[in-house]
């Protein structure tokens, strides 16, 4: 079964935001509530980096493990869903989760918050009627065999959304030809992170292969240890 | 000759000139190239990436970002695995233990002691202990005390078991029901608990009586029964624990439900912590105030719900207290009529106080 995540590249984002109206426009959130955001460090700075930030669908999610109603559940995919018929909009899942994935429609007096709404990786949630779905959860494109918009809509694919696995290869095949030593979030510092006589666009194929192989990685192995 | 050498010496101008911008332009490059070529390596290489990128993004820094949501700059919070590290595998499990060990103890002392019943047998002449208004304070706390513990201790353990047993539905109802009495009741409870600290401040200070009835455990080391004034010891550090852990408890309550004023995660987890150790401290207490004023005691909780007591009791519980109103002791008749003029036996002594 595929363990789906999400991945952003920092070293592509450009922080154009297009995966948050993407966002938006699939699922048609209320006012005020944005699943998904981009933001930069160091804006302006020369090292600025962006990284787009929505629910990571934690396999070990906090916001499942403090939700007083057990409203969370994970789908076969990895996806972690809601229902908002159980929620009762106590906070504790945007307390518990460390990129403030959980978003409110009010914030009121006696904790009136409303009910909980977070990204569902295009996944839906549990409603039968697929008009409900839609107007309560968002886009349901998994179930069309779609990956989430977000994602599908990202210009330079810095965003990616799929299979653990394969979104773990791609990114690898990506360090490999950007010459990075290690994995995902490794700096371009080639005096620190070269291996010897391999500089990014002088290695030949089968050099590249041998870093591919050698960085390869089961990502399965890494989900299921998590 | 000039006229035809001025074109020349023109062009050579010219062409002296064009070298010397060439050579001044060669010259920049020559010392600024390698500076060039640096920043464009630096642009090139642009991103803060690697360790000290996700060292610092882990620290919670925050940066720039068009969402207007709340705390939205920043990338990851950590704290809030700590926060379910602490309310899930201490705070959780210590409330269990707090709670299991009242009920524990106070099981053990039920079934090796039994109700304390009275010594002697009633005279059947009443005092009057509380007044209409002390009482219906009491009651009006008691309710809205236990409505918030029962919700409260639905909203910590309540998803462990009620589903399982009584369905989707019946829970979907309950814990929604519970978050709303709880976040609704609660302010209520902290006006009556306030009127409570203050009305009853007076009674309440710890003395030389007190501390001979803590060290005969309240009567059960020994045979003799402790002096006690109007409260005894044990009634006195309830009245305290309600005080301090009630403030505290309804404080962090207040904040936890009004997120109103800024309040970020990290406000919002401290305030949850204390709020949800202290309130089951607090329940733990409870118990043996509930038990001690139900079965515990005979003659106890009549006094709460009638208002009077029997002279038995009170000179059995209260005696230095009853020496002073003895001459109050009315016959049960008479009880229904004095209760409207509603003078409790220690209001009086409150004033002496």
């Amino acid at each position: 079964m595929a363990k789906m995540k999400f991945l952003c590249d920092s070293e592509r984002c450009i922080e154009c935001n297009g995966c948050v109206t993407a966002c938006k426009n699939a699922n048609e959130t209320e006012w005020g509530i944005q699943r998904r955001r981009v933001v930069t460090i160091d804006d302006g700075e020369a090292d600025e980096t962006s990284i787009s930030v929505a629910c990571m669908h934690c396999t070990d999610a906090p916001c499942m493990a403090v939700c007083p109603t057990d409203c969370f559940y994970q789908t076969d995919d990895g996806i972690v869903l809601h229902d908002k018929d159980l929620c009762i909009g106590c906070g504790y899942c945007l307390f518990a989760c460390p990129f403030g994935a959980p978003q409110f429609p009010s914030e009121g007096a006696f904790g009136e918050r409303g009910k909980m709404d977070k990204c569902t990786f295009c996944a839906g949630g549990p409603e039968e009627d697929p008009a409900k779905e839609k107007a309560k959860y968002g886009a349901n494109r998994i179930a069309e065999g779609k990956l989430p918009l977000c994602a599908e809509m990202c210009s330079t694919k810095a965003l990616l959304a799929g299979d653990a696995q394969q979104v773990s290869d791609i990114f690898r095949e990506r360090v490999v030809y950007r010459g990075h030593k290690d994995g995902a979030w490794s700096s371009v510092d080639e005096q620190k992170a070269q291996p010897k006589n391999l500089v990014p666009g002088e290695m030949d194929q089968q050099q590249m292969a041998a870093l591919a192989s050698e960085l390869a990685v089961d990502a399965s192995n890494i989900i299921a240890k998590a | 000759m000039t006229k035809t050498t001025q074109p020349d010496s023109r062009t050579v101008k010219a062409l002296l000139q064009v070298f010397a911008v060439l050579f001044l332009a060669g010259l920049a490059i020559l010392i600024f190239a390698p500076q060039a070529s640096a920043d464009a390596a630096a642009k090139v290489q642009g991103n803060f990436a690697g360790a000290d990128y996700w060292r610092e993004v882990s620290d919670g820094t925050v940066g720039y970002t068009t969402s207007q949501g709340a705390e939205h700059g920043q990338l990851i919070n950590v704290e809030g695995e700590r926060w379910r590290e602490l309310r899930n595998k201490w705070i959780s499990p210590a409330g269990l233990y707090a709670i299991g060990g009242s009920l524990g103890l106070l099981t053990l002392v039920y079934l090796t002691l039994g109700c304390m019943k009275l010594d002697k047998p009633r005279t059947g002449r009443l005092i009057l202990r509380w007044g209409l208004f002390d009482r219906a304070m009491h009651w009006f706390v008691a309710i809205t005390f236990l409505t918030l513990a029962f919700t409260g201790l639905n909203i910590l353990y309540g998803k462990h078991f009620i589903p399982e047993y009584f369905g989707y539905d019946i829970w979907k109802n309950l814990i929604a029901l519970s978050k709303f009495l709880h976040n609704y009741i609660g302010p209520i409870f902290s006006i009556g608990l306030l009127m409570m600290i203050i009305r009853w401040f007076g009674n309440n200070f710890f003395n030389m009586t007190d501390l001979k009835w803590f060290i005969q455990g309240g009567g059960l080391i020994g045979n003799k029964h402790p002096s006690a004034e109007f409260l005894n010891g044990g009634e006195k550090g309830w009245y305290w624990a309600l005080t301090i852990l009630g403030l505290v408890v309804v404080g962090s309550g207040l904040i936890l439900d009004f997120p109103l004023f800024g309040l970020t995660r990290n406000d919002m987890q401290t305030a949850n912590l204390i709020h949800g150790g202290v309130s089951l401290l607090l329940v733990a207490i409870s118990l043996g105030h509930i038990y001690i004023g139900t079965i515990g005691s005979e003659g106890a909780l009549e006094g709460m719900k009638t208002g009077y007591v029997d002279e038995t009791w009170a000179k059995q519980h209260h005696d230095l207290w009853y020496a002073e109103v003895k001459d109050q002791a009315i016959d049960p008749a008479q009880a229904g009529e004095s209760d409207k003029a509603d003078k409790p036996g220690h209001a009086e002594k409150a004033e002496q106080a």
